[in-house]
């Protein structure tokens, strides 16, 4: 079964592959938590792991649920309080990659994670921005990993959450931002790049047997296919076992039962 | 002193109050006693309002929130919380956000008796906007003025000053307290130092009562001369979770998104889960965790 896999899996080792080994990392939960943890199992074994509940150098043995959870702390080399992770770490510029994923992003990178609708009243309310923001501002790259849908890559996005390259042609580098905004958006399909003039998301890669054509369909706005499109070599067999190896302890770890020992003097 | 006591005496209808504890820690025996006391007009203060604020609000206690993300950690939506903004049940929520950042340095500043703390500012998002149109908002009161840019006076950099927050109540979770009443927290604090510095009253509850703190001399001790009232509350965390003593009850995190869509639902696990119970540990009892 190595030969096979599935979007999901293409999509983690493909956003694995894009850290480099010895960056720090600030990290969100979900879909970039795994890709973070495979890298550092895999070809990035000194990735510095910065989750915003001030865990840094966290080296979890199984994927938290929460930012919060207890193995991130146990296995972390240090862990300081909150405000002192995004003033000292974050904003001071000692991250040198910031992972996210969002409800909408549009064709500069620039990103929603807070209302569909109007804000006001909106149709569905999403959890807002949480350190995202702060996050796409200040870490010297960011990467953001998504599915692909005309319902989440919108030619307007509801509101403006995080900022990406704004209208492009270089606004995002005028107003004076110290990170230089989204490298690449690892989607089901492949993977997005900025164009180096407009900064406006291009196809650049795609995954083996994927039509440029279905990227452009799930994309709402006319996605521009890259002169040099490349395809993605499918995952290593060691990838794919690495990454099993680490979802299969997480549902174990997740399921397990909580044992709360009280008191005996509580009762009476 | 008991809980239920400690939030008679210093919880009244119509403060501010932040129970906070950044995923870790999170006082959920508190926040139900709130409840069954049935506090209302509260306005909220959290980062991550979490299940707790979910069932504040979906019992009604809350008239304000201000947080900076509202969702179930690596599950999905407040449904509550949800419910309370889309549709106004079980009564309109009047909400201020702010990016975790803003957070911070709003609690530091309160804490630090600054009427504001600071970031920089490069550019408005609909953040910055919302809070704008928030300024004409009729629910506006104290602890809820919006964020405004200003210039640095020195290298002119573009700033933004986020009003301080100062909590009338900050009621946190901690391991140990010791015979003279001081608090010591181990693990992930979060801004909960800020919070309960920032604070007017602060109540703690606490794991276990030990004879010293065994704690190094930087450790996160909340000295007893700052606190209102510590409360012993074994398992007074959970589904948090307190380091060293048990983990956080990740089951429960996932079971709460079906417990909590439905209104009907919600309020049938509410009332059995916390209007029935006398305290946390009977409530530990019926979710089976208790040992």
């Amino acid at each position: 079964m190595t030969g096979d896999y599935t979007a999901d899996e293409m999509m983690t080792v493909t956003a694995a592959r894009q850290l480099r080994n010895g960056s720090v990392c600030f990290v969100g939960i979900g879909l970039p938590s795994a890709a973070c943890n495979l890298a550092r199992r895999t070809h990035a074994p000194d990735l510095v792991l910065i989750y915003e509940s001030g865990t840094v150098g966290a080296r979890p043995s199984v994927l938290p649920l929460s930012i919060g959870d207890g193995e991130l702390a146990e296995t972390a080399i240090c862990v300081v309080p909150l405000p002192e992770v995004f003033a000292h770490y974050l904003q001071r510029g000692r991250v040198d990659v910031g992972f996210l994923s969002a409800a909408q992003v549009d064709r500069h990178g620039n990103l929603n994670s807070t209302v569909i609708g109007s804000y006001s009243r909106p149709t569905v309310r999403l959890p807002g921005s949480g350190g995202a923001p702060d996050i796409a501002t200040y870490a010297r790259e960011v990467l953001l990993i998504m599915k692909q849908s005309t319902r989440s890559f919108v030619p307007r996005l509801d509101f403006l959450t995080s900022t990406g390259y704004l209208a492009g042609h270089g606004e995002r580098a005028r107003h004076g931002f110290p990170g230089s905004g989204p490298r690449a958006v690892i989607t089901d399909f492949g993977i997005l790049r900025p164009h180096r003039a407009t900064e406006e998301l291009e196809l650049a890669a795609v995954y083996p047997g994927v039509a440029p054509e279905a990227a452009r369909a799930a994309c709402g706005w006319p996605l521009t296919v890259a002169a040099d499109l490349e395809v993605l070599p499918t995952p290593e067999p060691a990838d794919l076992r690495v990454l099993r190896e680490l979802h299969a302890g997480t549902e174990e770890a997740h399921a397990r039962p909580v044992r709360i020992r009280l008191p005996h003097f509580d009762r009476s | 002193m008991p809980l239920a006591e400690a939030v008679a005496q210093h919880v009244r209808d119509g403060q501010s109050l932040a129970l906070e504890g950044f995923t870790h820690l999170i006082p959920f025996a508190a926040g139900h006693e709130i409840i069954r006391q049935g506090r209302r007009g509260l306005h909220l203060i959290r980062m991550t309002p979490d299940l707790i604020y979910d069932q504040m609000i979906g019992m009604g206690c809350a008239q304000r929130l201000t947080f900076s993300w509202g969702g179930n950690p690596g599950v999905g939506s407040l449904h509550r919380l949800r419910d309370a903004v889309e549709r106004g049940w079980p009564r309109p929520l009047a909400i201020t956000e702010r990016t975790h950042a803003e957070m911070a340095v709003a609690y530091q500043a309160g804490a630090s008796g600054l009427p504001c703390g600071l970031t920089r500012h490069f550019g408005d998002t609909d953040l910055d906007r919302a809070h704008e149109s928030g300024r004409k908002d009729p629910h506006g009161d104290k602890g809820d003025r919006e964020a405004a840019p200003l210039t640095c006076p020195f290298s002119g950099e573009r700033l933004l000053a986020v009003p301080a927050l100062n909590p009338d109540v900050t009621i946190l979770h901690a391991q140990q307290v010791d015979r003279a009443g001081n608090v010591l927290i181990r693990g992930i604090l979060g801004a909960a130092r800020e919070a309960a510095l920032a604070a007017r009253c602060v109540l703690v509850t606490v794991e276990e009562q030990v004879e010293r703190l065994d704690a190094p001399p930087n450790a996160a001790v909340l000295p007893h001369a700052l606190l209102a009232a510590v409360s012993i509350v074994p398992g007074g965390a959970h589904p948090s979770y307190a380091a060293g003593c048990y983990e956080r009850d990740n089951r429960f995190y996932l079971e709460w998104d079906a417990i909590s869509r439905e209104r009907g639902a919600f309020e049938g696990w509410m009332r059995e889960h916390v209007l029935a119970v006398t305290d946390h540990s009977e409530l530990l009892r019926r979710l089976g965790v208790a040992a």
